[in-house]
C-alpha cells in the first residue's frame, strides 16, 4: 500500500477551545479509515512537543472511537489565557491549526479525501 | 412539583410532543438578525418551540455588574434592544418562547425592559419571567467568596471582586416556563441549561432521568455557540467547504421525549450541518469527555454517535448521564489592570527587515524608559500569533523578505500610564522608526481576570419572578 507523509491537516480537522490556562484541541479524521493511523501516530508526547514553546506542561489524550475523534487537553499552554496572555490570541483559538500544520503523519493515500488539494503534489 | 412533572411527562408521551429549539446568538455581539430565519422556520413547525440566545461571557458579566452598581436599573445585556425587537412580535404571534441570559447582572431589570419593549411594539398580554439567585455577592461577603476553594484560574488575593456568580442549572428555567412565561431572562446559568430547561419543561424529565438529561445537555452544548455547529468557524476552503457562509443559518434542534435528537438549521439559509460540523462543536471546550460536569448531570460522551440522516440534518445519540456534583461552579471576576497595545505596518521590498528593525527599536525603548512589566513585541505576518511570549515555534518556514508585515507591541500592567507608554512607543515609530511605517493603531483597555470556585448548593437559592404588563 502506498503511504505518504503529510501534515495532519491533510487527513484531519480540528477545533481549539479554552478554559483558564488550558486548551483543548479535537482531532477528527476526514475519513474514518484514517482514524487508526491517527491514534497510532498523534500521541500525547508529539502534541506536547508542538506546544512546548508556549509552556505546555502536560497533554492528556481522550480517544472517542465511536465518533471517531480524539480530544487533547493541553495544560498551561495559554500563557495565562484571556486572563494574562500577551498574545493577540489569548483564547488560543488559532492553535488547532498549529497542531494541524506542525504534526506530520504517514498514512495510506486512501486516507486523504479524494478532492483534497494535498493530492496535487503527489500527481506531479 | 413531582406530580406536575409526571403529568407533563405522560402528556408529552401521549401527544408525542416534539420540542424544537432554535438558537439566535452564540456570544455577546453575535449577528443581531440571525434569529429572523430561525423564527420563520420555527413558526411553520408543530410542537413546542423555543428560541434561545447565549450572550453572556465571563467578562461581559463583570462589565454588567459594574454598570448595575452605577445604575440599579442597568446591568442587563446592552444588546437586548438590538436582538429582541426583530423577533418579539413574531415569537408572540406564533407562540415561540424565548429563553436567554440577556438578564446578565440584572434579570429583573431586563424583564422590565422587555415589557416596555412589548408596549412600544404594541404587543399585549406578554408574560416575562426573571431567574435570579446566581449572584453570590448578594448572599455572601467578599471575604466569604475568597474563602472558597479555587479550582481554576488566578489566586484570589486582596484585589476587589467585581463579580461572583454561580452557574445555575436547567431547573429554574423549567420552573420559569412552568409559570406560563413567554420570555425567560436569566443571568449566569450553564449555556446548555438554556436548552435543557425547555426540555425539562416540555418532556417532564426529572433528576433521575440521567441519560435524558445527558442528551438534553448535548443538545444545549451543540446550540450554545450558534452557527459554530452549522458550518461557521469551520470553513477551510478547498479542505472543508461550506456553501453561502455569508448567509449562514443558525441551528435548530428537534428533541423527542425519549431523548432522540436531530440537529438542522433555519430554512433558506447558507451553511452546513454535517457529521463533521457537529463533531467539531460536540468536543468544543470539552476536557474529559467522559466527565463533563454540569449542575444538572455529569455527561459522558464515550458512546455518542453522530450520523447524517438527510441534507443538513444530523442525528446525535448515545449520551450517558451520571449524578451531578454536590457543589456548583462559580466564576469570580477581579480587576486585572490594563492591556496596552500598539501596531504599525511595513509593506513592499525588504518589509520584513524594516519590521524586525522596528520591533527591536520598541524593545530597546521599553528598556530605556524602564518598563518593568513583560512586553511582547512581534512581527505579524510571520505566524507570530502561534509563538509564545518568550519563545518562537520550533518548526518555522522563513517568511519572505518582501511583503506586508505588521509590528505589534503588547503589555499588561496595573498602571494605565505604563500600558499607554508602550502603545506610544509604537506611535513614535512614525517619525523615529524605519522607513515606510504606516497605519498605527493603539488600544488601551481595562482587564478582568477570573477564577472558578466551588460553592455548596445550599448557598445558592434560585428564584423565579413573573412580571406581566400592568
Amino acid at each position: 500500500m502506498t503511504t505518504v507523509e503529510v501534515p495532519l491537516h491533510a487527513v484531519a480537522h480540528a477545533r481549539a477551545g479554552d478554559k483558564g490556562n488550558r486548551s483543548n484541541i479535537s482531532v477528527i479524521p476526514h475519513l474514518p479509515e484514517a482514524f487508526q493511523h491517527l491514534v497510532e501516530q498523534v500521541t500525547e508526547a508529539r502534541m506536547l512537543a508542538v506546544f512546548a514553546h508556549k509552556g505546555a506542561t502536560r497533554v492528556t489524550r481522550y480517544v472517542l472511537s465511536k465518533l471517531p475523534a480524539m480530544n487533547f487537553v493541553i495544560d498551561d499552554t495559554l500563557e495565562g489565557g484571556v486572563n494574562g496572555s500577551l498574545s493577540l490570541d489569548g483564547h488560543g483559538k488559532s492553535l488547532s491549526f498549529l497542531a494541524l500544520g506542525d504534526i506530520a503523519v504517514r498514512v495510506p493515500v486512501a486516507c486523504i479525501p479524494a478532492r483534497s488539494p494535498y493530492h496535487k503534489p503527489a500527481a506531479d | 412539583m413531582l406530580a406536575e412533572q409526571l403529568r407533563r411527562r405522560i402528556a408529552a408521551r401521549i401527544r408525542m410532543t416534539t420540542a424544537y429549539i432554535g438558537c439566535g446568538a452564540g456570544f455577546s455581539g453575535d449577528r443581531f438578525d440571525a434569529a429572523v430565519p430561525v423564527v420563520q422556520t420555527l413558526s411553520r413547525l408543530q410542537g413546542e418551540r423555543f428560541l434561545v440566545y447565549e450572550v453572556l461571557a465571563e467578562r461581559t458579566l463583570a462589565i454588567a455588574q459594574r454598570l448595575k452598581r452605577e445604575d440599579p436599573e442597568q446591568g442587563y445585556s446592552p444588546f437586548l434592544d438590538a436582538y429582541l425587537p426583530l423577533v418579539l412580535a413574531d415569537c408572540h404571534r406564533h407562540g415561540i418562547r424565548i429563553v436567554t441570559n440577556m438578564g446578565s447582572a440584572n434579570p429583573l431589570g431586563a424583564a422590565k425592559r422587555v415589557l416596555a419593549l412589548a408596549c412600544e411594539l404594541g404587543i399585549a398580554g406578554l408574560k416575562v419571567a426573571a431567574v435570579t439567585g446566581d449572584d453570590l455577592l448578594a448572599v455572601m461577603s467578599q471575604a466569604q467568596v475568597r474563602a472558597q476553594p479555587v479550582m481554576e484560574g488566578i489566586a484570589l488575593d486582596e484585589r476587589p471582586i467585581v463579580a461572583a456568580n454561580a452557574y445555575l442549572g436547567a431547573q429554574p428555567i423549567a420552573q420559569a416556563l412552568g409559570t406560563g412565561a413567554q420570555i425567560v431572562l436569566v443571568g449566569r446559568t450553564t449555556d446548555a441549561a438554556l436548552s435543557l430547561g425547555p426540555l425539562l419543561h416540555v418532556h417532564g424529565w426529572g433528576e433521575r432521568d440521567l441519560d435524558l438529561l445527558a442528551q438534553g445537555t448535548v443538545c444545549g452544548h451543540l446550540l450554545e455557540c450558534g452557527a459554530q455547529v452549522t458550518g461557521a468557524y469551520f470553513s477551510d476552503p478547498g479542505f472543508k467547504d461550506v456553501p453561502d457562509l455569508a448567509n449562514v443559518g443558525f441551528p435548530i434542534a428537534e428533541v423527542e421525549a425519549d431523548g432522540s435528537l436531530a440537529v438542522s438549521k433555519a430554512a433558506n439559509t447558507g451553511g452546513l450541518v454535517s457529521r463533521a460540523t457537529v463533531i467539531e462543536q460536540l468536543l468544543y471546550e470539552v476536557h474529559d469527555p467522559h466527565n463533563y460536569l454540569t449542575p444538572d448531570v455529569v455527561l459522558d460522551l464515550g458512546d455518542v454517535t453522530v450520523e447524517d440522516i438527510g441534507p443538513d440534518r444530523v442525528r446525535v445519540q448515545g449520551a450517558r448521564g451520571k449524578p451531578p456534583p454536590a457543589t456548583l461552579k462559580a466564576t469570580v471576576c477581579v480587576d486585572a489592570g490594563w492591556l496596552g497595545e500598539g501596531e504599525i505596518s511595513y509593506a513592499g521590498p525588504n518589509a520584513l527587515a524594516r519590521a524586525e528593525l522596528a520591533a527591536s527599536v520598541v524593545r530597546a525603548r521599553c528598556l530605556t524608559i524602564g518598563i518593568a512589566d513583560p512586553v511582547r513585541v512581534e512581527v505579524l505576518g510571520t505566524q507570530a500569533i502561534l509563538d509564545g511570549n518568550t519563545q518562537g515555534r520550533r518548526a518555522r518556514v522563513a517568511p519572505p523578505a518582501d511583503g506586508e508585515y505588521r509590528v505589534r507591541a503588547a503589555v499588561r500592567s496595573h498602571s494605565r500610564k505604563i500600558a499607554q507608554q508602550v502603545a506610544d512607543e509604537v506611535l513614535s515609530l512614525y517619525c523615529s522608526g524605519p522607513a515606510g511605517g504606516a497605519g498605527v493603531r493603539q488600544h488601551v483597555s481595562s482587564q478582568i481576570s477570573t477564577a472558578s470556585i466551588l460553592v455548596d448548593r445550599s448557598l445558592v437559592k434560585p428564584e423565579v419572578t413573573l412580571l406581566e404588563a400592568s
